[in-house]
């Protein structure tokens, strides 16, 4: 492991992903006892007559313990000289995918674990399994910005350096065949260790960097500062009087979703649509400053305008509002989809009702094809049209995670059930 | 090559991690303060609720912040911990609002088995009962999810049903930072803005922001006996048994709760780079050092959180 010094200052939060048994608990198990996280008496309660089940230091619920499975989605945090890691291991089972969803939501990379044991490994031409597909391409969908593939069980084939090739051949059409850019393939065997804190240098035909090695390289996701400013506003802040900032001044706290916000600025407020100019920036330290993508602001305007909380401030004329929206929706919720129902959207700290108008089709969730469908099942995904009970600014998925995602609600029970992608 | 077997390495550990650290936990205190009605912080003086109350400083201004803070008295705390608590309140013109598990007893809605019962577990009751009298719709903790398995599994915000139960099958996904904060009335969120803080952060940023804790935090001299592993104070509630050998040993608390449960252990650390130091290099966790009543079963703080346990 390199002990050099990156300048990685934050944290790297990464899923695990894969079909249940292709070892995830056992993979995040073994990271944290070969980085010497695990402390001893928590490495003692996982172990029962000498041998130790690396899996138990993950699967923390007792449900889970019954039936061997993980449910949910556990965070775990480890340290190495290098970096800070946040890991999300996700459930592996398909009735679990709003759990994997939930994690991928907030990830900068995802290590996709592919048993090799399950796999015609001696086939050039070997099929990869549905849930391999399945996870590559909703962490590709939800735009986590590196995949990287662990082929796990190595140890466990007769001949390791074959089964690698052909494993890596078939990921690699897969991915190319799906648009996908995917990041290193690494051979791992997370019961014995090989190349996953330590390098196993020649193992399985492979003389790359160990996995925790790629891991302490990748980037975490980049600030949306290209676009233009937007602003949703999470609190308000009166001050009755008050010697820090203008006397009777509102100040507009909330992160900047993109762009950047320096005194000066001129901004619409949605929905109202009345302009003001930004008169001061606060940072959290309540300081005056400019602010960028992703960090909290407190902004002063230079006029009383009517703004609350679930607002936006905007730049002038950058965004168009609408009422309509055309999305991917991942249903999350075990009451299907349906056409013609109104759920509570929630888009930066705005609430909107929001009435399903059409299911344009759904995705096979194996291969993306489109299918003709009137609903979406318990962890379906489709293409939806929605209108809007008032207009908000997004912009697609694909250019801004922070305007152009949403979740919808059910108005009954409260439940949070989609996962919205703007198209 | 570790961190916390190289105590060498402790002039090159960043803490500029804990910005971005920081930056979540601001987030979500300010979130709570937009999406709630009635929310309170809960504060017991121990560290993770100090280090709660400096975030929620700064996310809203010294003496602005908009929810009072509520402490859950089991009758069993450190007098050095309860006393800062209130100085600390006091400091900062917090409203405080301090409820008994005395009180539960004398209602006779808390019924111990028996009298040097641990009174950890019967604090939900208390809680809860304090939730409904003030109609709190969320309530914030310092709780971490590295601190314990059932505590990885949980949201930042946490939905809890009208019997104040944590249901973790059926947790809300948590997207992006689309908080879902919708209730049905008599129910109520439990948050977590330090959730992705490991006790190494919360003592590299007590280090960084020249947080003030209480005393025992730090090294000093106190009456302890060996139990299982274990170095139990000695007090009025924990009394030496038959045959124990009463010791002064240089010892320091790493967690702080109901004075029956809680252990400190061997330090010689003055301050909080000290104790930063020492946590590197720790090789039993903070509960397994520290707590008597996690030991019992695998489930049990799953078993308690399901009870309306914090």
């Amino acid at each position: 492991m390199t002990t050099q010094a990156h300048d990685h200052d934050a944290a790297l939060r990464f899923i695990t992903c894969g079909s249940v048994d292709d070892g995830k608990s056992t993979l995040i198990g073994r990271l944290l006892v070969d980085s010497r996280t695990v402390l001893q008496d928590q490495l003692a309660s996982v172990s029962k007559s000498g041998e130790t089940d690396l899996a138990l230091l993950t699967d923390g619920l007792s449900a889970e313990r019954e039936q061997g499975i993980t449910i949910d989605v556990a965070y775990r945090y480890f340290a190495t000289p290098a970096r800070k890691f946040i890991i999300g291991d996700a459930p592996g089972h398909e009735q679990y995918t709003r759990n994997m969803v939930t994690a991928a939501s907030s990830a900068d990379a995802a290590v996709v674990l592919v048993d090799a044991t399950k796999l015609k490994w001696q086939n050039p031409g070997l099929e990869l399994l549905p849930q391999t597909r399945r996870h590559t391409l909703l962490c590709n969908l939800l735009r986590v910005p590196s995949i990287v593939f662990a082929v796990n069980k190595l140890d466990a084939v007769e001949d390791a350096k074959t089964a690698f090739t052909n494993i890596r051949g078939a990921l690699e059409d897969f991915t190319e065949a799906a648009g996908i850019q995917a990041g290193a393939i690494v051979p791992i065997s997370a019961l014995k260790g090989h190349n996953v804190v330590e390098p196993q240098p020649g193992w399985a035909g492979y003389e790359g960097p160990s996995l925790l090695a790629l891991l302490e390289q990748l980037d975490v996701t980049p600030a949306e500062t290209e676009e233009a400013f937007a602003f949703p506003v999470q609190w308000v802040e009166k001050f009755s009087s008050s010697a820090d900032t203008s006397q009777g001044r509102r100040v507009f706290w909330g992160r900047v979703a993109t762009g950047e916000v320096q005194p000066g600025q001129q901004v619409t407020v949605l929905p109202s649509g009345q302009t003001a100019t930004v008169a001061q920036v606060l940072d959290h330290a309540r300081e005056p400053k400019a602010v960028e993508a992703r960090h909290s602001a407190g902004i002063i305007l230079d006029r009383e305008v009517d703004v609350s909380r679930g607002d936006w401030l905007l730049a002038p004329g950058a965004f168009a509002p609408s009422r309509e929206i055309s999305a991917t929706v991942a249903w999350l919720d075990d009451e299907p989809l349906v056409a013609g129902r109104t759920y509570w959207a929630l888009h930066g700290h705005r609430w909107v009702k929001a009435k399903v108008k059409r299911i344009v089709h759904k995705l096979d969730v194996n291969t993306l094809a489109e299918q003709d469908a009137n609903h979406l099942e318990p962890n379906g995904i489709g293409h939806v049209e929605l209108a809007l009970q008032e207009p908000l600014v997004t912009l697609p998925y694909a250019r801004s995670r922070a305007l152009g995602a949403l979740v919808l609600v059910d108005t009954a029970s409260h439940k949070t059930s989609g996962a919205v992608l703007v198209r | 090559m570790n961190a916390r077997t190289e105590p060498q390495l402790l002039s090159r550990i960043s803490n500029r991690h804990l910005d971005a650290l920081e930056e979540e936990a601001i987030f979500i205190l300010r979130e709570v303060a937009g999406a709630f009605e009635r929310p309170a912080l809960l504060f017991s003086g121990g560290k993770d609720s100090l280090v709660m109350l400096k975030l929620a400083e700064k996310a809203f201004g010294s003496g602005r912040i908009p929810y009072p803070l509520l402490m859950v008295d089991t009758g069993h705390n450190f007098p050095e911990v309860t006393d800062f608590r209130d100085y600390r309140a006091q400091q900062l013109g917090a409203k405080l609002i301090v409820r008994t598990l005395e009180d539960s007893i004398a209602r006779g809605t808390v019924r111990l088995s028996r009298p040097d019962e641990s009174r950890n577990p019967h604090q939900s009751v208390t809680l809860l009962e304090a939730i409904e009298e003030f109609r709190f719709d969320a309530l914030i903790g310092g709780a971490r999810r590295d601190e314990e398995k059932a505590r990885a599994k949980e949201r930042i915000f946490s939905h809890r049903d009208s019997f104040g139960q944590w249901q973790p099958k059926a947790q809300r996904p948590e997207l992006w930072t689309l908080f879902n904060t919708r209730i049905q009335p008599g129910e109520h969120f439990r948050v977590f803005p330090i959730s992705n803080w490991t006790e190494l952060d919360v003592w590299q940023y007590i280090e960084r922001e020249q947080i003030e804790l209480p005393s025992i935090y730090y090294a000093h001299e106190r009456q302890v006996v060996e139990r299982r592993g274990l170095l139990v104070p000695v007090t009025e509630l924990t009394p030496p048994k038959a045959g124990e050998t009463v010791e002064t040993r240089t010892v320091r608390f790493r967690t702080v709760g109901d004075i029956t449960c809680t252990c400190p252990v061997e330090s010689d650390a003055a301050d909080a780079t000290d104790v930063v130091a020492e946590t590197l290099v720790a090789d039993v966790s903070e509960r397994g050092a520290t707590r008597m009543d996690d030991k019992t079963s695998d489930a049990s703080m799953e078993k308690r959180k399901k009870d309306g346990y914090f």
